[in-house]
C-alpha cells in the first residue's frame, strides 16, 4: 500500500528526533536549540502523516496542522525571549544563562 | 442573702479589672477611689453575710456559682461556704483591707504607678476572699495561689529596685515549696476521699482514718508544709523579712494582717483532719512555739523598723500555730483577728514614720518623733501595748487565751507555756525598744528632713485600727475575768468535730491557776517594757556595752542565725549546680543536640542535592532526555514483557 515500507519511515523519524534531542543538548547557540526543537516536532509530524495514511484516517493529518501552528507560535515566543535575553546579557550562549544555579 | 453573697469577692475583681484596664486613663485619684469603693462594697456585703450566718438555722450557708469539674463520680464546683469561721475571716479581710486601701491613698499619693498598685491590691482582696470563702480544696487552692501571685507582684512593685525584684522572687519560690505540699495533700485527699468538698471530706474522715491510719497523718503534714510556706513558719519563714521591700501598706495588709494568716485559717478549716491525726497537731504546736521564740529573738536586734515588725509577725504567727497545735483552734483564730488589727496598725504607723522621714527606715536615724507626729505616736503606742499583752487591750486577751490553753489543754505542755511566756517578754521588749528608739529620746533625724504628721487619709485608718486594737479583744473576754468568751462560743460549731475527736475537756484546772498564769504573763510583759525603758531611755549607752560584751551572740542574731546563708549553701547552690549540669549535659547536649543534628543532616543532604541544580541549560536538557529515555525504555520493557 505504501510506496516505501513503513519501517523506513519509522527509522527516519527516529533519526530526526534523535538528531533534534542531541541538537538541544549539544547546541550552545539558542537559535540552534530552537531549530532542533523544530526538528523533533517534525519527526513527530512525519509519523502522524504516515500513520494517517496507513490507517486511512485524516485525523492524523489534521493534527499535523495544529502542531505546525503551535510550532510557529512557539518559535515566535521563543525568538522574542531570545531577543530579550540578548538585550540583557549581550549573548545568546546558553552556557552563560546559568542564574538558576543552586 | 444567698444572691448577695456571691458578689462578695466580685467587687474587688471588678475594681481590679476597671483599674487594670482604665486606671492609667483615669489618673491616680479616680483609681484610688474606685479601689476603695470596691473594697468598701465587699465590707458592706460581709456585714450582711455575718448577720445571715448568725440567723441561719444550720449555722452555715453555701452558695454554688457553677459546676467547674464534672468527671465520672468526681465533682467540683465553684461554691462558697459561709460559716462562723469564714464569716470572721471575711470581716477581718475586708475591714482591714478597706482601712489600708484608704491609707494607701495618702501613702502612695506621690507614686505615678498608683493605678497598677490599686489594681493589684484589689486583686489580692479578691483572691483572699476566694481563699476564705471556698467550700472545697480546689477553690481554696485558687485563692491560695492567687494571693501568692499578688504578694509577689506587690513585693516587687518597685521593680526598678533590684533588691525588691529579688525579694519578690524569693517569696514566690519559697511559697512554691509550701504550695507543693498543699497540692500533694489535695491529691491525697482526692485519692482517698474521692471528693474535695470540705464538708464531705470531714464527714468521711473518721472512716478513712480507721481504714488507712497513715494517710491522714501524711495529709496533715503536707497541709502543714503548705501552711508553713504561706504563714512564714520554720522552716519556710525566710521570705517574709525580705518581703518588706514592698510598699508599707502592702506589708501591713498582705504580710501581716491577712495573707500570712492563710496557713492558720487553712489548718483551722481542716481541724477535723488534724484532730484525727494527733501527731500532726503536735508538730504544728512544736513548729509554732519554736518559730515564736526564734523569730522574737531576731526581732530584738534589727535596726530596720519594718524588719522588726516582720520578725514580730512571724513570731505572732507562731503563737497562732501553737494555739492550733494544742487544739485551741478558736483561740488561734481569735489571735489571728486581734493580730490583724494591731499588727496592721503597727505597720501603718511605721509607714507613717517612713513617709514623714522621706523613706528612712533605719531606727538609728529616728528618735524624738513623738512631738512632730502625735497621732502616729499615740496609735502606735496603743498597738505596741496591745501586742505586749497589756490588759485590757486586744492582744492581752487573745495571747493570754493561747498561753492558758497551751498549758491547760490535754495536748499542751508546760514547756509550750514557758516558751510562749518567754516570747511574750521578748515581744514586749523589742516592741518598746522600737517605740523608744523611734519616738522618744533625742532626734537623730537627718538635718534636711523635717518630720511632719501624715495627712488625714493616713491618720484616720490609724485611729480606726487603734480603736479596734483596744476593743477588738473584748468579744472574747475570758470567763474567769467575768466575760462571756463570746468569740469561742460563736466558732464552736466549726470546731465541734475536732473537739469531740480530741475529747478536750477544759474544766480540770482550777481558776486560781489560770489567774496565776495570767498574772505571770502580764508581769513578764511589763518587765519587758520596763527593761526596754531602762535600756533605751534611762541609759542609752547600755545596749552598746552589751553589744560589745556578747559580740559573738549579737552578730549571730543580727545576721539572722545565718539561716539564709545555710539555705543558700545547703539547698539553693546544689540545686542551681544540678540545674547547670542538667542544662549543659541534657538540654544543650541531648535536646538541642538532637534538633541541631537533624537540621545539620538535612543541610548536608541539601548541599549534595544542590549540586544537581547547575543552572546550565544543556545539562538540564540532557538529564531530561536521559530521564525520558529511561522512562520510555522501562515502559517498553514492561509492556513488551507483559505482551509476550
Amino acid at each position: 500500500m505504501l510506496p516505501v515500507p513503513l519501517s523506513y519511515y519509522l527509522v527516519l523519524a527516529g533519526i530526526l528526533f534523535t538528531l533534534g534531542v542531541f541538537g538541544v543538548i549539544i547546541a550552545r547557540n539558542v537559535i540552534v536549540t530552537l531549530m532542533s526543537v523544530e526538528l523533533m516536532l517534525n519527526a513527530a509530524n512525519l509519523l502522524l502523516v504516515v500513520f494517517a495514511r496507513v490507517h486511512g484516517d485524516l485525523g492524523g493529518q489534521v493534527m499535523v496542522f495544529f502542531v505546525l501552528t503551535v510550532a510557529a507560535a512557539e518559535a515566535a515566543v521563543g525568538l522574542s525571549i531570545l531577543v530579550a535575553i540578548f538585550r540583557r546579557k549581550g549573548s545568546i550562549d546558553v552556557d552563560r544563562l546559568n542564574i538558576l544555579k543552586g | 442573702m444567698n444572691t448577695l453573697l456571691w458578689t462578695l469577692p466580685l467587687w474587688p475583681l471588678v475594681g481590679f479589672l476597671l483599674n487594670g484596664f482604665f486606671g492609667r486613663r483615669w489618673g491616680k485619684r479616680t483609681a484610688g477611689l474606685v479601689a476603695c469603693a470596691s473594697v468598701f462594697l465587699s465590707f458592706a456585703v460581709s456585714l450582711f453575710a455575718f448577720a445571715a450566718v448568725r440567723s441561719a438555722d444550720t449555722g452555715r450557708l453555701t452558695v454554688t456559682l457553677f459546676d467547674w469539674i464534672v468527671t465520672g463520680n468526681f465533682h467540683a464546683s465553684v461554691s462558697f461556704l459561709l460559716d462562723p469561721l469564714s464569716a470572721v475571716m471575711i470581716l477581718v479581710v475586708t475591714g482591714v483591707s478597706f482601712l489600708i486601701h484608704v491609707y494607701s491613698l495618702g501613702y502612695m499619693g506621690h507614686d505615678p504607678d498608683q493605678p497598677r498598685y490599686f489594681s493589684f491590691l484589689n486583686l489580692f482582696v479578691f483572691f483572699m476572699l476566694m481563699l476564705v470563702l471556698a467550700d472545697n480544696f480546689l477553690v481554696m487552692y485558687i485563692g491560695w495561689e492567687g494571693v501568692g501571685l499578688c504578694s509577689y507582684l506587690l513585693i516587687g512593685f518597685w521593680f526598678r529596685r533590684l533588691s525588691a525584684v529579688r525579694a519578690g522572687m524569693k517569696a514566690f519560690v519559697v511559697n512554691r515549696i509550701g504550695d507543693f505540699g498543699f497540692s500533694l495533700a489535695i491529691f491525697l485527699i482526692f485519692w482517698h476521699f474521692n471528693t474535695v468538698n470540705f464538708l464531705e471530706v470531714f464527714e468521711r474522715a473518721p472512716s478513712v482514718a480507721a481504714a488507712y491510719s497513715g494517710t491522714l497523718t501524711a495529709i496533715g503534714l503536707l497541709l502543714l508544709l503548705g501552711a508553713t510556706g504561706k504563714s512564714a513558719q520554720i522552716p519556710l519563714y525566710v521570705w517574709l523579712p525580705d518581703a518588706m521591700e514592698g510598699p508599707t501598706p502592702v506589708s501591713a495588709l498582705i504580710h501581716a494582717a491577712t495573707m500570712v494568716t492563710a496557713g492558720v485559717y487553712m489548718i483551722a478549716r481542716c481541724s477535723t483532719l488534724f484532730a484525727l491525726a494527733p501527731v500532726t497537731l503536735l508538730v504544728v504546736a512544736i513548729i509554732g512555739a519554736a518559730t515564736a521564740l526564734f523569730a522574737a529573738s531576731m526581732a530584738l536586734v534589727q535596726n530596720d523598723i519594718k524588719k522588726v515588725l516582720a520578725y514580730s509577725t512571724i513570731s505572732q504567727l507562731g503563737y497562732m500555730f501553737l494555739a492550733l497545735g494544742v487544739g485551741a483552734f478558736a483561740a488561734g483564730i481569735f489571735h489571728l483577728m486581734t493580730h490583724a488589727f494591731f499588727k496592721a496598725l503597727l505597720f501603718l504607723g511605721a509607714g507613717s514614720v517612713i513617709h514623714a522621714l522621706s523613706n528612712e527606715q533605719d531606727l538609728r536615724k529616728m528618735g524624738g518623733l513623738k512631738k512632730s507626729m502625735p497621732v502616729t505616736y499615740w496609735t502606735f503606742l496603743i498597738a505596741a501595748l496591745a501586742i505586749a499583752g497589756v490588759p485590757p487591750l486586744a492582744g492581752f486577751v487573745s495571747k493570754d487565751e493561747i498561753l492558758w490553753r497551751s498549758f491547760s489543754s490535754p495536748l499542751g505542755h508546760w514547756t509550750f507555756w514557758l516558751v510562749g511566756t518567754i516570747t511574750a517578754a521578748l515581744t514586749a521588749f523589742y516592741m518598746f525598744r522600737l517605740v523608744f528608739l523611734a519616738f522618744h529620746g533625742e532626734s537623730r533625724v537627718a538635718h534636711d528632713v523635717h518630720p511632719h504628721e501624715s495627712p488625714a487619709s493616713m491618720a484616720q485608718p490609724l485611729i480606726a485600727l487603734a480603736v479596734l486594737s483596744v476593743i477588738g479583744g473584748w468579744i472574747g473576754w475570758p470567763r474567769t475575768l467575768g466575760g462571756g468568751a463570746w468569740f469561742e462560743h460563736f466558732l464552736r460549731p466549726v470546731f465541734e468535730h475536732a473537739d469531740q475527736t480530741l475529747a478536750l475537756s477544759a474544766g480540770e484546772h482550777s481558776a486560781g491557776l489560770e489567774y496565776g498564769l495570767m498574772a505571770v504573763s502580764i508581769i513578764v510583759g511589763l518587765l519587758g517594757i520596763l527593761l526596754a525603758y531602762q535600756w533605751y531611755i534611762k541609759s542609752p549607752e547600755r545596749p552598746e556595752r552589751w553589744k560589745a560584751r556578747f559580740a559573738g551572740l549579737y552578730n549571730l542574731v543580727l545576721n539572722k542565725y545565718w539561716v539564709d546563708e545555710l539555705y543558700d549553701t545547703v539547698i539553693v547552690r546544689p540545686i542551681v549546680g544540678l540545674g547547670r549540669v542538667v542544662y549543659r549535659g541534657f538540654d544543650l547536649a541531648v535536646i538541642d543536640g538532637a534538633a541541631n543534628g537533624i537540621a545539620g543532616l538535612m543541610q548536608s543532604l541539601a548541599a549534595g542535592g544542590v549540586k544537581t541544580s547547575t543552572g546550565r541549560f544543556r545539562f538540564g536538557a540532557a538529564t531530561f532526555a536521559v530521564g525520558c529515555a529511561v522512562a520510555l525504555g522501562w515502559v517498553l520493557v514492561t509492556v513488551m514483557g507483559a505482551a509476550r
